[in-house]
């Protein structure tokens, strides 16, 4: 079938297999690797997305379910000059990643997360990332991150 | 001014936040354009016997390119003839775990694979699967009968030659069997490879901890010349022992591209990992401590099984380790350790994350606690009247290892303080007076571990001085996480005062470094470090000659000017040198050096964890609510990083203590395959961490490091569960095997009452 997707501002149009995942489309046709799969049952959260602002586990969306959407990726994130978007900054500034592979969907559940609660309590930031997992932070400063990122909104 | 001990901000961070990193399965490079997805067909059984594959309906399928069994692997080197137990690239005869590779299936798209392997017809004649311990060792059916035993590896300490029992003149002795269970090491990414076959080379991307050995077990399975091996190792989404080397699988990806001529992909599901990465830990300890009731230990023996899983890759590795560090910290008159490594059809057990040594230390640290309860004194006491103390140093253990510094004492002082232990236990002795619900466990471990082991294998660097004046450093070690980039670029920059944003680290390329050992161990930066450390002496000393040959001067007048990166004549602070001059004065073998650092001592760090739970009496319910630790590794380059890896470790050593546990059915059926059954910890279930400060320098090597990357789960795993014995002993409980989950901890108070 075919599917168009807006993917960080600029449409994307391409015929699909109807059961094409929105996270195979977004690496694969949309060439966008930054999204990445860690699990196949949506546990992990390292393909969370927005879609039309809201979070979404790209590997439990059809692309066929997210035609005519508006979806942003870490690699959407940062504005036109390159500088960083507040959550990359406070992920860089506070030791928020290691690998790096959970890190773009972890990013992006954190930029949700605030847009929701723009002041969490420590308590709310653990509660909203629960499915988005990392192995080895521990979570420790992807959680004083958020709280960074949430303190400079203020 | 020395850049050591500096909080940097890591270089890697900007590109993996803002394009993300690029994994084995984000490559998109010019050798893999046309690849094809390589999916393997697994094992169902725990324990069969192959009696027939049939691929046609898979090989008459849209999309499939082709499809591989043992059949077709008569092109590489036979396993060799004269060794019972060895592990195919693909099953031939025989299925040993639910996982083991069968078949794999070369697709034109991605999606296909699955459908196509679905179609592979493999017939099984299951055969008993041996999956209890017990059962392995008595050994009424075998995983290799021509073995004639499931034991690859026994030790038993000594304990033949003991004449006297060394318990006999004990006041006190408690003896208990507890069980480390196996666990998973679920790094985010699972594992990867990708392959391409040209002009009679074979290029291979592993998504791996060491990109030389990787070449050589692929060079070794394919049957090449190691020479004819190029891999690259992209980013990789961690590892923790488990991306040690080359899986069966990435050999038959690169076997599988040279014989189609192919490019080839392959990424596994998170269900493939979790039943065909190796586990970890899976050893089941026999431990038995006496002493006297003033509460010294004179005595302590370990006996462990260790399950190897179905092919004996790390298992021996794991048991020796565990034996050799089992006496921890503590000075005790009669040791002992012995093991028996034992196949089971289960996943093969690998490292993870401390690979041994977590296993040691909860078994003695679980002991001391039994022994502690036993004669009704704090567990610190006994702790610290127990330690091997400072003017023992360098000690030799009971178990050979030569311990080179240590402050036992020091560092549990400093982490009781810095967690109020005497308030603490206040808090639990009113929570208990008051028979409040949620009663308070407080639990310590005392530990100390070995890095850099195997220090002779060293590791490797090199220099190099470009003609802007910019460096790029080569390093053999293999980052997954922990930010080398920074770190040896911290080094560098300490040395020849290049600005950090000149300074470009690069691993992971056989072709460009050709020797190197690569990440495992806690071994990073006092083997890679030192090494990349030692080439830039090196380069300096070269640079010397270069500038005294330039400038006409004796080299040594000449002096360097770290903060401008200038080499001046003493006395002429007009004219100096800067490192793109001397690198074009170099001429065309360039101003380069390259190390190769060893040494003959692995190092030995320390530390304390305190851990502090809630535990719900009614429903056993418990909360990890503090947890802190001293984790001492000598100088910290770079507190960020180092304290990243005390974190990371912490959260999996609680996973384990808490919540995390491999399990199969009677038949080895897998049953936590899946990220929905596998209790992953998530940040939830953890507080914030509190970290306290201790740096003892090592002699061992000139940075005076020790490696930081396994602490955390040596220190914390203990620590958590002793913390949640310790909020139901008042109710008669003194064990609860890990995970302790709300069950066991139920099952355990009820067990205590109904026996009082």
């Amino acid at each position: 079938m075919k599917v168009t997707i807006t993917v960080n501002g600029e449409p994307i149009q391409e015929d699909v297999e109807d059961r094409t995942l929105l996270v195979h489309f977004l690496r694969d046709i949309a060439n966008l690797t930054a999204t990445n799969i860690g699990c196949d049952t949506t546990s992990c959260g390292a393909c969370t997305v927005l879609m039309d602002g809201e979070s979404v586990k790209s590997c439990t969306v059809l692309a066929a379910q997210a035609d005519g959407a508006e979806v942003t990726t870490v690699e959407g994130l940062a504005g036109q000059g390159g500088e960083l978007h507040p959550m990359q900054r406070a992920f860089q500034a506070e030791h928020g990643l290691q690998c790096g592979f959970c890190t773009p969907g972890m990013v992006m559940a954190a930029v949700s997360l605030l847009k929701e609660n723009p002041h969490p309590t420590e308590d709310e930031v653990r509660t909203g990332l629960e499915g988005n997992l990392c192995r080895c932070t521990g979570y420790h400063n992807i959680v004083r991150a958020v709280l960074a990122a949430a303190e400079e909104n203020s | 001014m020395s850049i050591m001990g500096t909080r940097v901000v890591r270089v890697e961070d900007p590109r993996l936040l803002t394009a993300g990193g690029t994994y084995t399965d984000d490559l998109r490079v010019p050798e893999l354009a046309g690849a094809a997805y390589v999916t393997f067909v697994r094992s169902p059984f725990a324990h069969a016997r192959i009696t027939g594959i049939d691929t046609s309906a898979a090989l008459g399928t849209e999309g499939v390119v082709a499809v591989l069994t043992a059949q077709d692997l008569d092109d590489v080197p036979p396993p060799p003839a004269d060794q019972p137990i060895a592990e195919p690239m693909l099953a031939r005869d025989t299925v040993r775990y639910v996982g083991e590779p069968v078949a794999l299936v070369v697709t034109d798209g991605r999606y296909q694979g699955e459908d196509a392997a679905e179609l592979v017809n493999v017939d099984y004649e299951p055969l008993p699967a041996v999956i209890d311990l017990d059962d392995a060792l008595r050994g009424d059916t075998l995983l290799f009968p021509d073995a004639g035993s499931n034991v690859v590896a026994a030790d038993d300490g000594g304990a033949a030659d003991q004449a006297e029992d060394p318990f006999a003149g004990c006041e006190v002795v408690v003896e208990r069997t507890i069980v480390n269970q196996r666990v998973a090491p679920v790094p985010l990414e699972t594992r990867a490879a990708a392959a391409a076959w040209a002009d009679d080379r074979l290029t291979a991307w592993v998504s791996t901890q060491n990109a030389h050995w990787s070449r050589d077990a692929i060079a070794g399975g394919v049957g090449l010349d190691p020479s004819a091996v190029r891999v690259i190792t992209p980013d990789v989404g961690g590892g923790f022992g488990a991306k040690i080397g080359a899986d069966r699988e990435a050999v038959a990806v690169a076997w599988a591209a040279r014989r189609t001529g192919r490019p080839m992909r392959w990424v596994e599901t998170r269900s493939e990992n979790l039943v065909a990465m190796t586990h970890g830990r899976g050893q089941r300890h026999t431990i038995k401590i006496g002493g006297t009731r003033d509460g010294r230990i004179t005595a302590y023996h370990l006996d462990l099984v260790q399950d190897a899983g179905a092919y004996p890759r790390q298992g021996v590795l794991l048991a020796t380790l565990t034996k050799a560090m089992a006496t921890g910290v503590y000075d005790i008159a009669h040791t002992r350790a012995g093991y028996q490594v034992v196949l089971t059809n289960t996943t093969p057990v690998g490292a993870y994350r401390g690979a041994g040594r977590p296993e040691a230390t909860a078994a003695i640290e679980r002991a001391v606690d039994l022994f502690a309860a036993e004669i009704g004194m704090d567990p610190a006491e006994v702790r610290r009247r127990n330690f091997v103390t400072p003017d023992r140093f360098p000690y030799t253990t009971p178990g050979g290892m030569e311990y080179d510094t240590g402050e036992y004492a020091a560092a549990l002082d400093r982490v009781l303080a810095a967690a109020g232990y005497s308030e603490l236990r206040a808090d639990q002795e009113r929570r208990r007076a008051a028979g409040e619900p949620v009663q308070l466990g407080i639990g310590l471990s005392t530990y100390v571990e070995i890095t850099g082991g195997v220090p002779e294998l060293g590791e490797t660097a090199r220099l190099e001085v470009h003609d802007d004046g910019s460096v790029t450093a080569w390093t053999g070690s293999s980052p997954h996480g922990q930010g080398h980039a920074t770190a040896w670029a911290m080094l560098v920059h300490d040395e020849l005062g290049v600005p950090m944003d000149k300074i470009s680290v690069k691993h992971g390329d056989t072709d460009a470094l050709a020797m190197g050992i690569g990440t495992f161990g806690s071994r990073s930066l006092q083997l890679g470090g030192t090494a990349v450390h030692q080439a830039a002496l090196d380069v300096k000393e070269r640079a010397r000659e270069l500038a005294a040959n330039e400038l006409e001067a004796d080299k040594n007048d000449l002096e360097f000017d770290q903060a401008g990166g200038l080499w001046r004549v003493r006395g002429t602070p007009d004219i100096g040198l800067d490192w793109g001059r001397l690198a074009r004065l170099a001429g065309p073998d360039g101003l380069t050096a390259d190390v190769h650092f060893t040494s003959n001592k692995a190092t030995f760090p320390f530390g304390a964890h305190v851990a502090v739970v809630e535990a719900d009496v009614e429903t056993g319910k418990v909360r990890l609510v503090r947890h802190v630790t001293v984790d001492d590794a000598g100088p910290i380059l770079n507190p960020i990083l180092a304290e990243g890896q005390r974190e990371g470790g912490i959260a999996q050593g609680a996973a384990q203590a808490l919540l995390e546990e491999v399990l199969y059915d009677r038949e080895g059926n897998p049953i936590t395959s899946t990220l929905v059954d596998y209790p992953f910890i998530t940040a939830t279930e953890l507080p914030s961490f509190e970290l306290v400060d201790m740096a003892t320098p090592t002699p061992v090597n000139p940075l005076g490091v020790k490696g930081i990357g396994e602490a955390g789960t040596i220190g914390a795993t203990p620590a958590v569960q002793n913390a949640v014995v310790d909020a139901v002993s008042h109710l008669g409980v003194r064990h609860i095997d890990m995970p302790t989950t709300p069950e066991r901890v139920w099952t355990a108070i009820n067990e205590a009452r109904a026996g009082q």
